[in-house]
């Protein structure tokens, strides 16, 4: 799935990395616990969050994720921002809760981690 | 054995903001020296675990990562009050963090299992009252 899909899915605003909207990510998950995202995740691509710390953008950094979207209308801060942007990353906010930004990608054929993300 | 790199960072315990840039710097260190993505995300995901670890518990302490020709090791030296009970600290779901940490992410209780996870193996010392040091390694050869 495209970013881009993503984005219009989750009737989505882009924060930063436009650019990148084009690029195909193949799997996702959801938490507001950073510690599962690092213990659980495996060639995931995107990060969907309503936690709201410059942590958050490091967790994606290690992991090799390419794109956060944060629900329920949060707003990264502006530090937050300089990092995504320093790391290339795609951030995205979407009114949508949790859950149900989860089930929309997911029943759109965005899956979790069962299909390896391409080789970067 | 041949020329061991060594990459050395403080770890400031004052802001918990701030925590984790010493693992981003060294995951761009390790991508220069050309190693695999897979071995790069492993050494800085446990980093990155044992660095929030400082913060939370042991107000910061210093890091060294040392890469070698057949391994990368991680050593994190703290003074903070120590670790009780090892074998405890070692269970998925222990966790002694405040809720505060807990509110911005962390405090999980998956820290020290997720260290142990992304390593090839790990050594924990510490003593209550004076502080911990644990030494982390991942094999580089297959």
């Amino acid at each position: 799935m495209k970013i881009c899909t993503i984005q219009e899915l989750l009737s989505a605003r882009v924060i930063v990395g436009e650019e990148r909207l084009g690029d195909h990510v193949y799997s996702a998950c959801g938490s507001d616990m950073m510690s599962d995202v690092l213990a659980y995740v495996k060639d995931q691509a995107v990060l969907l969050t309503g936690l709201v710390n410059p942590q958050v953008i490091r967790t994606a950094e290690m992991m090799d994720m390419i794109c956060i979207v944060f629900v329920r209308s949060k707003e990264p801060t502006p530090e937050m921002i300089r990092l995504a942007e320093e790391s290339g990353l795609v951030l995205l906010a979407t009114d949508k809760r949790l859950y149900e930004a989860c089930g929309i990608l997911y029943s759109n054929g965005l899956v979790g981690n069962k299909v390896k993300r391409a080789a970067l | 054995m041949s020329d061991v790199l060594t990459f050395r960072f403080d770890v400031d315990g004052e802001n918990f903001t701030s925590a984790g840039q010493a693992s981003v710097q060294i995951k761009k260190n390790l991508r220069q020296l050309g190693l695999p993505p897979e071995i790069i995300r492993r050494v800085s995901i446990a980093m990155y675990e044992g660095e929030i670890n400082m913060v939370i518990h042991a107000g910061g302490g210093n890091a060294e990562v040392r890469v070698a020709e057949d391994f990368i090791e991680i050593e994190l030296v703290d003074h903070g009050p120590g670790i009780a009970d090892i074998e405890q600290a070692m269970q998925a779901g222990f966790s002694t963090a405040p809720d505060n940490i807990r509110s911005l992410g962390f405090g999980a209780g998956m820290g020290l299992p997720n260290m142990k996870r992304y390593t090839d193996s790990m050594d924990i010392q510490s003593k209550v009252g004076d502080g911990t040091r644990i030494v982390m390694r991942v094999d580089l050869t297959a």
